[in-house]
């Protein structure tokens, strides 16, 4: 589904990708784990399609499309969805009505009819359930107010109303305490599905006792440094991201 | 000192108030010959004038005649039906063709008791005692207010006994018809110890009208009175629109005001609140939506004078064209006004490269323990807002739509009354590129 290969990317000159490989397919669950700075939420934005990055070589193939040639929204419309690390907040614009707009633009570019109201605030309501989510949360404006955990929760929200082919969340067990930790998990693994990949970035292991990848990559210095099951980040909790690091330099040195 | 070169005659002029109301009353002749006087004298403000340097009125200077209509014209079909739309909806209607009351037109309804509402030519006209301090030049906040008073036409009366409440809203629709037309509007609102009124001020103009607007309200709360007002500026696209709203508030009360201006050429608002008695609250709103050429300024002024006032002001503005956007917020905070708590903020969002804005936000603090602070910024859209609604699917030209929508609507919902909220959400989306697609959403 999803083909990188040999990423480069930079920032303002700075090269932050330094030769991504990365092969998801179809039914996959992937997590990509890493160091603060490894480039992990680089990676997360530049698939979704943010701009000020500078590709500087490689490919990214997503169904069959250049994915880099696309705009966000029509990325968005072909099934690729990002999970924010930092939700934005949309003054004076309802959660509801955020969603619908969205709903109804990915509806459209699919040939699905609009949802009236009707329908659509039941699928609202019923969503927000799964993941005990408020619905006082419909009528404000979007992550306006919201705390760290309800931000996090919206974006599963949207995730889980947009029905993404392949979904990236980049990050979004930071802030959740362990009931909510729970409720995203059940919400993420509800949506695995034959047809869908989910890539989940993450510092920490803690995520992966709720959602079990069936990949774990680490990323260290805009590389993938090391690939292996769901029992890679069990030993990357035990031995840290330093014991990765080391053994790549000492690979590299021979 | 006459600065500009008038094409209009002040002799004429001067002769205007012997065919206005009340021109059998001597002290009202009087008051009007002496603020005429002032007027002349002064002329039309130029841009040397502080509070005028932003906003240059000489075009008003440019126009055959400053004199208003003895006899409006006949108001357009458009402007009869849109009167007969208000007239079905939940509100006591008076409708002003011209700054002329058109009983025709109007559609007043029942008022609850210790209500009083009349057309100001009427009580100046009949045997109603009105304070001869009403036209004095203590209300000449601008010398478009001495105009004002020297050819005011009519307008609204309202006068509420202490205790009463007024549910429905109080609509009074100012309609400019027929060609180029001076409009004069005043209307006078009075809240007794404890009353209670919502009041909207909405002026409709025809696209192709160049008519002249100087209006002037004035607003009196008693203790604990409680007034909303809510004002839109709908005027053509050729029209000049210079106004006054001014309130004096006792002790314990309350005065809300919203300022939309959406229409007109070059509009100036003078909006202001005397915070005059103990524990008094102000909330003073605006949003100015500009495209083209037009040029809108808000100037407000609040004044602190007893203590442990609160007052509010949220101005914001979009800024479209070539368009020029001014605001200039005062809060002066007076010696004994000690325990004020005062907030302003004015925000301006830019959507090209030629509009414009000047904001100029000012405090004048004279007193101790106070908590005043105020913020003024200037920007575009925010890039990370439009990265977030396009990676949800929704396309760019939807999204800087629906972010515009959204920076509005902080401000149109302030507003109470919702079947004028709805309205002014729809007006504002009438003017953004994907408008129509996000009230099919809403």
């Amino acid at each position: 589904m999803l083909s990188v290969k040999n990423l480069h990317a930079a920032i303002n000159d700075k090269e932050i990708l330094r030769g991504i490989d990365l092969e998801v397919r179809a039914g996959e669950v992937h997590a990509i784990m890493g160091p603060n700075g490894s480039g992990k939420s680089t990676l997360a934005q530049l698939l979704a399609g943010r701009e000020g990055y500078q590709v500087t070589a490689g490919t990214v193939r997503y169904l069959e499309q250049d994915l880099l040639a696309m705009a966000p929204e029509a990325r968005a419309r072909a099934g690729v969805f990002l999970a924010f690390q930092y939700p934005v907040e949309i003054p004076g614009v309802s959660n509801a009505l955020f969603l619908k707009t969205a709903l109804n633009s990915i509806r459209k570019q699919r040939g699905l009819p609009e949802l009236d109201a009707m329908d659509f605030l039941q699928l609202l309501r019923d969503k927000m359930k799964l993941l005990g989510m408020d619905e006082t949360l419909l009528p404000r404006a979007v992550n306006e107010g919201f705390s760290g955990g309800e931000k996090k929760r919206n974006e599963v929200l949207q995730m889980a109303v947009l029905e993404p082919k392949l979904a990236i969340l980049d990050e979004t067990d930071s802030g959740l305490d362990i009931d909510a930790l729970k409720l995203v998990a059940d919400g993420v693994n509800g949506m695995r599905a034959a047809d869908r990949a989910i890539v989940l970035v993450t510092h920490y292991q803690r995520l992966l006792n709720f959602i079990v990848p069936d990949v774990v990559h680490v990323l260290s210095q805009g590389r993938i440094v090391k690939s292996g099951g769901a029992e890679l980040a069990l030993e990357l909790e035990q031995r840290g991201y330093g014991w990765v690091e080391a053994e790549n330099a000492t690979r590299k040195a021979a | 000192m006459n600065v500009q070169i008038e094409s209009w005659d002040n002799m004429a002029l001067a002769r205007v108030p012997q065919c206005l109301a009340g021109r059998a009353v001597p002290w009202l002749s009087r008051a009007r010959q002496l603020a005429f006087e002032r007027f002349a004298a002064h002329g039309l403000p130029t841009r040397r004038e502080e509070e005028w340097k932003y906003t240059d009125v000489g075009a008003i200077g440019k126009r055959a005649s400053l004199a208003p209509d003895n006899i409006p014209p006949d108001p357009s079909f458009e402007a009869r039906l849109f009167a007969w739309t208000l007239a079905q909806e939940n509100v006591h209607l008076m409708v002003f063709v011209n700054g002329h009351y058109s009983s025709e037109l109007s559609a007043p309804g029942e008022l609850p008791p210790g209500a009083r509402l009349d057309s100001l030519a009427d009580l100046l006209d009949g045997t109603a005692d009105l304070p001869e301090t009403l036209f004095d030049e203590q209300h000449e906040h601008t010398i478009f207010a001495a105009l004002n008073n020297a050819l005011a036409t009519d307008g609204a009366v309202l006068n509420l006994a202490a205790g009463a409440v007024l549910e429905k809203p109080l609509y009074l629709l100012f309609v400019a018809s027929g060609h180029g037309s001076a409009i004069y509007p005043r209307n006078i609102l009075i809240a007794g110890e404890g009353a209670r009124a919502t009041v909207i001020e909405h002026y409709f103009g025809m696209l192709d009208a160049h008519n002249f607007t100087n209006a002037l309200t004035q607003i009196s709360l008693a203790a604990h009175a409680d007034l909303q007002h809510c004002k839109l500026l709908q005027e053509g696209k050729d029209a000049f629109h210079v106004a006054g709203i001014h309130a004096e508030q006792a002790a314990g009360s309350r005065f809300v005001s919203h300022s939309f201006a959406l229409g007109g050429r070059l509009a100036r608002n003078d909006i202001g609140a005397r915070l005059g008695g103990p524990d008094s609250q102000c909330s003073l709103d605006g949003l100015y939506l500009l495209e083209g050429k037009q040029h809108v300024d808000h100037h407000t002024r609040i004044d602190h004078l007893a203590p442990s006032g609160t007052s509010r002001e949220y101005y914001r503005g979009i800024l479209d064209g070539e368009s020029h956007g001014v605001f200039s917020g005062k809060v002066v905070v007076h010696p004994h006004a000690v325990k004020t708590d005062a907030h302003q903020s004015n925000r301006n969002l830019l959507l090209s490269q030629k509009a414009e804005v000047d904001t100029k936000p000012q405090l004048e603090i004279f007193a101790d323990d106070v908590k005043c602070t105020h913020g003024a910024t200037v920007g575009k859209l925010d890039d990370d807002s439009l990265f977030y609604l396009c990676s949800r699917g929704i396309d760019a030209a939807l999204a800087r739509s629906l972010l515009i929508y959204g920076f509005a609507n902080d401000i149109i919902g302030r507003v109470e009354v919702a079947s004028m909220r709805e309205r002014i959400e729809h007006l504002v989306l009438d003017r953004l590129p994907q408008g129509e697609q996000i009230k099919e959403l809403l």
